[in-house]
């Protein structure tokens, strides 16, 4: 996968025309690519007067103002935290279960695995507009079944509530945000287990085909020494292939934390006002009195940070879990 | 070969057991309960109980009595085509272009895939502000390039609202989506073709191939399957994809990017028909699972062991 890079090296004689062109299109392209990643982070620094300008501005006194709004507002920690939770959480499980399924898939014969690696794959494609329905649906009958019975269950769903800072979650502003605010706030506590587990569903399928990919490449030798010794597949998966698989949990990690740390429809229907994850509080700029263009950007900005940051330190890692997946079939 | 450590015992079962638990409850259940509601008239804030069973009406109304749908299928159809198609032929086009390994090559991939990294809601909202007819910098420059190059506007350029308006609204969008997504294209065609064996490249150079033929001949055959599972896994992607549309268009003007994902969220949430969303979600599911089974029939990496 990474031979290209040594096998061949440019001779350093003379400028080729060609390489010249190489370069040209790929500083162009890469230029495509950034501009609006650019003109995000320069909004963000803008004053709203400079935003709302109908000559576009280059040169401008920049601003912390609206980062500084953002911080400013109580519960901009909370999203965060939010943000923080679900996609530390929803990465965990995934990548404990899935590369318990990996080693059973990779290593192991058992009716049904054919089975089990087909279906894994097939799961894959299941868009998750179909999911929003049921999530709702499902999530509000629990919720229904809460308020039914008054005497049984609403005392640790209080508790909870008074716990986490009073229960007046939504204005009654009778907009769609607030009606989903109502019904949701509180679903299974406050929408963030149900987050997981569905961050967890829809990556395990890919993530699961990634680790098999993984172990498949560990040299068997080793297992079976264990397993003479007298190991269990628990004791050999535990102490001989987790050890080795550290490069393919950070591939796994990056794949779904971002996907976590992003997704936004799913939590967007399940979150409330206080568990919104940052997508979700971003989005909401949009309709509270007009479109908030700097402060859109300056939570864009931040949002975008992390995933950035983990490109530039495991590009070559992303790269080949991106293309593991479509160059092996 | 002697690969299976383990004997026909429960063993395997245990570490598949969380997966398939977290799988059935997070995504089979989930589509089983849309099914199921499917058959039901039920609107959001009436509880279920008050729900009623109509049979196959839902289905019905949306493969019969409703025109909304099928123009919803027709922009879904274009959008993906289109997307598909312009994503596969650069990114393929690019690949072969600047296949030959050059010095700070991983430095440019890092950069091509950050608009993968990103959040699409935000890929989506900056679109949106770069596109806006009053304060969008593509606006201004193209309205100023229109001035200059009056031929601009005559074929329609030139308009004071890439999103706003019905005729332009999807390709815009679907320029969006190519901006977003070829670099996954490149990058993974770009791996399969300099993953090729070397002797087979020589031994065409030595027959005295040209450019166009070792392409055409040589190179493109040889990474066909890879194509074809590069282009089925983006069909469905666009087909699952949502949130960029959501948040820059919602579907508007006039439904002219209302692809089935949307149509299926304003269907719940807007119209409260939870229902006929959850039929329309039938609809969608059912196209994705055909070209996932081809998929399936093309490649599956985790069944290469068994043969």
């Amino acid at each position: 996968m990474t031979a290209q890079a040594t096998s061949q090296q440019a001779p350093a004689r003379g400028i080729k025309w060609s390489t010249v062109a190489h370069y040209a299109l790929l500083i162009f392209l890469a230029l495509i690519i950034i501009f609006p990643g650019y003109m995000m982070i320069l909004t963000s620094l803008k004053r709203q007067v400079v935003i709302m300008s109908k000559e576009p501005v280059w040169m401008f006194a920049p601003s912390l103002a609206n980062y500084e709004k953002i911080l400013e507002q109580e519960n901009f920690l909370r999203h965060l935290i939010s943000s923080i939770y679900v996609g530390i959480a929803s990465t965990l499980l995934t990548l404990f279960i899935s590369s318990w399924a990996a080693y059973a898939i990779s290593r192991m014969k058992f009716p049904g695995r054919g089975l089990m690696a087909n279906t894994t794959l097939l799961v894959r494609m299941v868009p998750p507009a179909v999911l929003t329905v049921p999530i709702f649906a499902l999530w509000g009958r629990w919720e229904n079944l809460w308020f039914q019975q008054p005497d049984t269950a609403p005392s640790l769903h209080t508790t909870y509530l008074d716990w986490i800072g009073g229960s007046a979650l939504c204005t009654a502003n009778g907009d769609l945000m607030d009606a989903l605010c109502n019904i949701f706030s509180d679903g299974l506590l406050d929408g963030r287990l149900g987050l997981i587990l569905f961050y967890s569903a829809l990556n395990l399928p890919f993530i699961v085909w990634l680790l098999v990919g993984f172990i498949n490449q560990i040299p068997i030798d080793l297992e079976e020494a264990a397993i003479v010794d007298g190991a269990t597949p628990f004791q050999v998966f535990n102490r001989i292939i987790s050890p080795l698989m550290r490069g393919g949990y950070a591939v796994a990690a990056i794949f779904t934390f971002r996907i976590a740390w992003n997704e936004f429809i799913l939590a967007l229907i399940l979150t409330g006002r206080r568990t919104y994850t940052l997508p979700v509080k971003t989005s909401l700029f949009t309709s509270e009195e007009g479109v908030l263009w700097g402060l859109i950007m300056a939570m864009g900005t931040l949002i975008v940070l992390p995933p950035l940051l983990l490109t530039f330190f495991a590009a070559r890692q992303i790269i080949s879990g991106m293309t593991a997946g479509a160059v092996k079939g | 070969m002697q690969n299976r450590l383990s004997p026909q015992n429960l063993t395997p079962y245990l570490f598949i057991l969380p997966a398939a638990v977290v799988l059935v409850v997070g995504l089979i259940v989930p589509v089983g309960n849309a099914l199921y509601m499917s058959f039901f008239d039920w609107d959001m804030g009436t509880s279920w109980d008050e729900a009623k069973n109509i049979g196959w009406d839902n289905y019905v109304r949306m493969l019969w009595n409703d025109p909304s749908i099928w123009k919803s299928v027709w922009v879904t159809v274009k959008y993906t085509f289109w997307t598909t198609l312009i994503e596969m032929i650069v990114g393929i086009g690019l690949a072969l272009a600047l296949e030959k390994p050059i010095r700070g090559a991983a430095f440019f991939r890092t950069i091509f895939i950050l608009p993968l990294m990103m959040s699409p809601l935000i890929v989506g909202l900056i679109w949106r502000y770069m596109l806006d007819g009053r304060t969008g910098v593509f606006t201004y420059y193209i309205d100023q390039l229109g001035r200059s190059f009056p031929f601009l506007q005559e074929y329609g350029f030139v308009r004071t609202g890439y999103l706003a308006e019905v005729s332009s609204a999807l390709p815009t969008a679907i320029g969006v989506d190519v901006w977003q997504w070829t670099p996954f294209i490149f990058i993974i065609i770009l791996a399969g073709l300099q993953g090729l064996p070397d002797d087979v490249i020589k031994a065409a150079y030595i027959d005295g191939a040209n450019w166009w033929q070792m392409t055409m001949q040589i190179k493109l055959p040889m990474i066909f399957p890879l194509i074809i599972v590069t282009l089925l896994m983006r069909l469905i992607d666009v087909l699952r994809a949502l949130e960029v549309l959501f948040i820059m268009t919602f579907g508007g003007p006039a439904a002219s990017t209302e692809v089935l994902s949307l149509k299926i969220y304003k269907t719940a949430f807007e119209s409260r028909d939870l229902g006929y969303a959850s039929s329309i979600s039938m609809l969608l599911i059912s196209i994705t699972l055909i070209l996932s089974l081809v998929i399936l029939f093309y490649s599956n990496p985790m069944q290469q062991e068994d043969r």
